[in-house]
């Protein structure tokens, strides 16, 4: 049937032949993608400030969440704490730090709630109000959106730990996920740069 | 292995199993040889159904004051084969045989994620659906027109809820962000298969070269699809909820639209031809009997391409009125990229110089490319100075050099593949003598078609008009860009039904029909469910040749 046998050359003495790990190529890859994305918005909010033809204006309406803040920008490091936990085969330490980690991040988006509620219903800023209203909702809209899609990773992660599903063989993929977390802090932090400290 | 009959013809396996069992196994399927001839399959419907479309207005422009469809129709046709072959046919094209040549061409068994591979070509399959589903839906409750007439780039603020009422706008948009995505995925999905799944022995500098340009391709998708998925996350903003982003009476930009959307857009077309210089560089060296000229420089050549067409998007809005600075340097980088380009066409000169050249039918669509990819790269070069592009923009001009671009290179490209590799995806060879037929009908088709329609733009005819007067003496002129038109059709024609009468008829192909280089040929046509029994270790950049040749193999001069 093959009139060429296959190339098997056994190499005995060959050096070691290590690619790197798919998961973490295939995420590093995903956040150059979102990061084009999220990139597309920044550029938006920022060519648009100060361009609203109605109010309310940022600097009227907007607080600057300080403490929820906090909370996300700790759980990127409670997420790597979890990670380090797991790769040393602490499995408990890494369900409180896995634990930790999804409370802080819930915390986030309770702030971001009540912060939204509270535009809505004190301030009368939709997003249909005007193009700071637009661009705002969209912008923070877009990374809650990202939070909340981690949160339910993370949370399929912890129903699989205490179910005992989670080993230190699965330290790697546990990896991968920690990485999209870090991304998303990473992005609030160029959101919060521009929402709270350059555009108003 | 009965999973793998329907790929092979002529099988008695392929009667006993029930037909249902068969279509369940082909659409639950996650392997990457049946996912890839699942996408180009797609593509190739997409190509006749776009080129229909094509037809239907090179026949409402045959000759003038044509009333053979309406204006609005019209509309809806240029849109629908502009959306059609750039999102639905050349994409999915380029994605399959990436899926179906990558894995095997880096001696993998599978893509490194076969489940997302799945779910990424349906949510292509969703998207092509939900556009053509605009002709039924798009109407609503508004009785607005269904297809979306917007044009293939959308521009604010036409595509906004006060232009565009009804759905068509919003299928169109919520089509290419499904797409979009699948995209995406596929790119993540290559990039991970080209930097995790390679054999022993497959350095990055020993890698096909289709495999590298397809890393690099899958690495602008990252970077030029994603923004175009924004902008149309903004706009389905603003037509649902009633958001500003590009509304101009509450301070929003038309300008901005057209930014994003030319971020997107130009790139894209790299992102299409790149996979093209992928077929050109492997075929052009087995056909010229050499190996490839210049292989580090063809790879920096591509990465520079990469970088460099990523800042030149601009250059499709010279005629809205930037500033000096803003037009001299989109004209100096869409300059700048012709040099890498330039390189790449000597490399393939190289490699066909003092080689002993067969002139097989793919050979024939590669030595067209190498032509036809030339002139379409002057007749840029002439658009990106600023002045002259104040002329041309929006005219004919435009619309012939970047059919030259995606007809005379990518197509070409395209088929050339099809011809190379159809042996390896079929066991069988597509006839020579139905190929020669297409190639030569295609090529003096194209040549009727996209030389001439220089001419009326050079003349001022505008694009996206649906008739003219016939005073301006365009009439002529239009019935031979027509005529041309539908010869390209007929070549479409034999080359299907060359696929079709060669799957049954073709000669037996055997494993290496063309005696070439690359892992591919190394296992049977088709290639068996997992590819390699045992997983291959390569020395060079043409394993095939050191098997063959083990007195002279490349290893000892690479």
């Amino acid at each position: 049937m093959s009139a060429i046998a296959l190339p098997q050359m056994e190499r005995p003495g060959g050096e070691a032949w290590s690619l790197p790990y798919r998961g973490t190529v295939a995420m590093t890859s995903l956040i150059i993608a979102e990061s084009a994305i999220f990139t597309i918005f920044v550029v938006a909010y920022l060519f648009y400030v100060g361009k609203s033809l109605t109010g309310p204006t940022p600097s009227e309406v907007l607080e600057t969440p300080i403490f929820f803040t906090v909370c996300l920008l700790s759980s990127s490091l409670s997420v790597h704490f979890a990670g380090k936990s797991l790769e040393k085969n602490k499995r408990s330490a890494f369900l409180g730090w896995w634990l930790l980690t999804i409370v802080l991040g819930g915390l986030f988006l309770f702030g971001t709630g009540m912060e939204w509620h509270r535009l809505i219903y004190e301030r009368g800023l939709t997003i249909s109000t005007n193009l700071f209203g637009t661009t705002y909702y969209s912008l923070v809209g877009l990374h809650a959106f990202h939070v909340t899609a981690g949160l339910v990773m993370l949370s399929i992660v912890l129903i699989f730990g205490l179910a005992g599903r989670v080993r230190q063989e699965h330290s790697p993929r546990i990896e991968v996920l920690a990485l999209y977390w870090h991304f998303v802090d990473a992005v609030w932090v160029v959101v919060f740069t521009v929402v709270y400290v350059l555009g108003r | 292995m009965a999973s793998d009959a329907i790929a092979i013809p002529n099988l008695p396996v392929v009667s006993d199993r029930p037909w249902i069992q068969t279509l369940h196994d082909w659409l639950t399927t996650v392997d990457h040889k049946r996912l890839g001839i699942l996408y180009v399959l797609y593509g190739l419907f997409f190509l006749v159904i776009g080129g229909i479309e094509a037809i239907i207005m090179r026949i409402q422009l045959m000759r003038p004051h044509n009333d053979f469809v309406s204006p609005q129709v019209f509309n809806r046709m240029f849109t629908m084969h502009g959306t059609t072959m750039i999102f639905f046919m050349v994409m999915p094209i380029v994605f399959g045989f990436a899926n179906y040549l990558v894995p095997l061409m880096i001696g993998a068994r599978d893509m490194a994620f076969p489940r997302l591979n799945a779910f990424s070509f349906w949510l292509t399959a969703l998207g092509g659906l939900l556009l053509y589903f605009s002709f039924l839906g798009g109407s609503g409750l508004y009785g607005a027109g269904n297809a979306p007439d917007v044009g293939w780039w959308a521009y604010a603020p036409l595509a906004a809820r006060a232009f565009s009422p009804g759905h068509s706008s919003d299928y169109w948009t919520i089509s290419l962000l499904v797409s979009g995505f699948g995209s995406i995925g596929t790119a993540i999905n290559i990039i991970a298969t080209v930097l995790c799944m390679r054999c022993p022995g497959m350095k990055l500098s020993r890698m096909p070269l289709l495999a590298w340009l397809n890393l690099i391709m899958a690495g602008m998708v990252l970077f030029a699809i994603t923004p175009l998925s924004a902008a149309q996350l903004m706009l389905l903003v603003d037509r649902y909820l009633g958001g500003h982003f590009f509304d101009t009476q509450a301070g929003g930009s038309a300008v901005l639209w057209m930014h994003f959307f030319w971020i997107f857009g130009h790139p894209e077309v790299y992102v299409l031809v790149i996979p093209a210089f992928a077929f050109m560089s492997e075929i052009v060296p087995v056909f010229s009997r050499k190996p490839i000229f210049g292989y580090p420089v063809m790879v920096a050549a591509t990465v520079c391409i990469g970088f460099v067409s990523m800042s030149v998007w601009a250059h499709h809005m010279f005629t809205v009125g930037m500033n000096s600075y803003a037009n001299s340097f989109f004209a100096i980088t869409t300059m700048a990229v012709g040099i890498p380009t330039g390189i790449k066409i000597f490399n393939w000169i190289g490699t066909m110089w003092g080689g002993r050249i067969q002139f097989k039918t793919p050979m024939l669509f590669c030595i067209a490319f190498l032509f036809q990819f030339l002139i379409a790269g002057l007749t840029g070069i002439i658009q990106a100075s600023a002045p002259v592009d104040w002329q041309l923009s929006l005219s004919y001009f435009v619309v012939a050099h970047f059919h030259y671009v995606i007809v005379g290179a990518i197509v070409f490209a395209i088929f050339a593949a099809f011809y190379y590799w159809y042996p390896k995806v079929t066991g069988r060879m597509l006839s020579e003598k139905l190929g020669k037929w297409h190639f030569w009908l295609f090529v003096i088709g194209f040549h009727l078609t996209f030389d001439t329609m220089h001419i009326p733009g050079l003349l001022g005819m505008p694009r996206r008009i649906y008739t003219y007067e016939p005073s301006r003496g365009w009439g002529t002129l239009n019935l031979i860009v027509s005529i041309g038109g539908i010869i390209q059709a007929i070549a479409v024609l034999v080359f299907v039904a060359n696929m079709i009468i060669s799957y049954w008829k073709g000669r037996k192909a055997g494993n290496d029909p063309w005696d070439a280089w690359t892992l591919e040929w190394s296992v049977s046509s088709p290639p068996p469910a997992y590819n390699f029994a045992s997983i291959p270790v390569v020395e060079s950049r043409r394993p095939l040749w050191d098997l063959k040749h083990p007195e002279d193999p490349d290893s000892r001069y690479e």
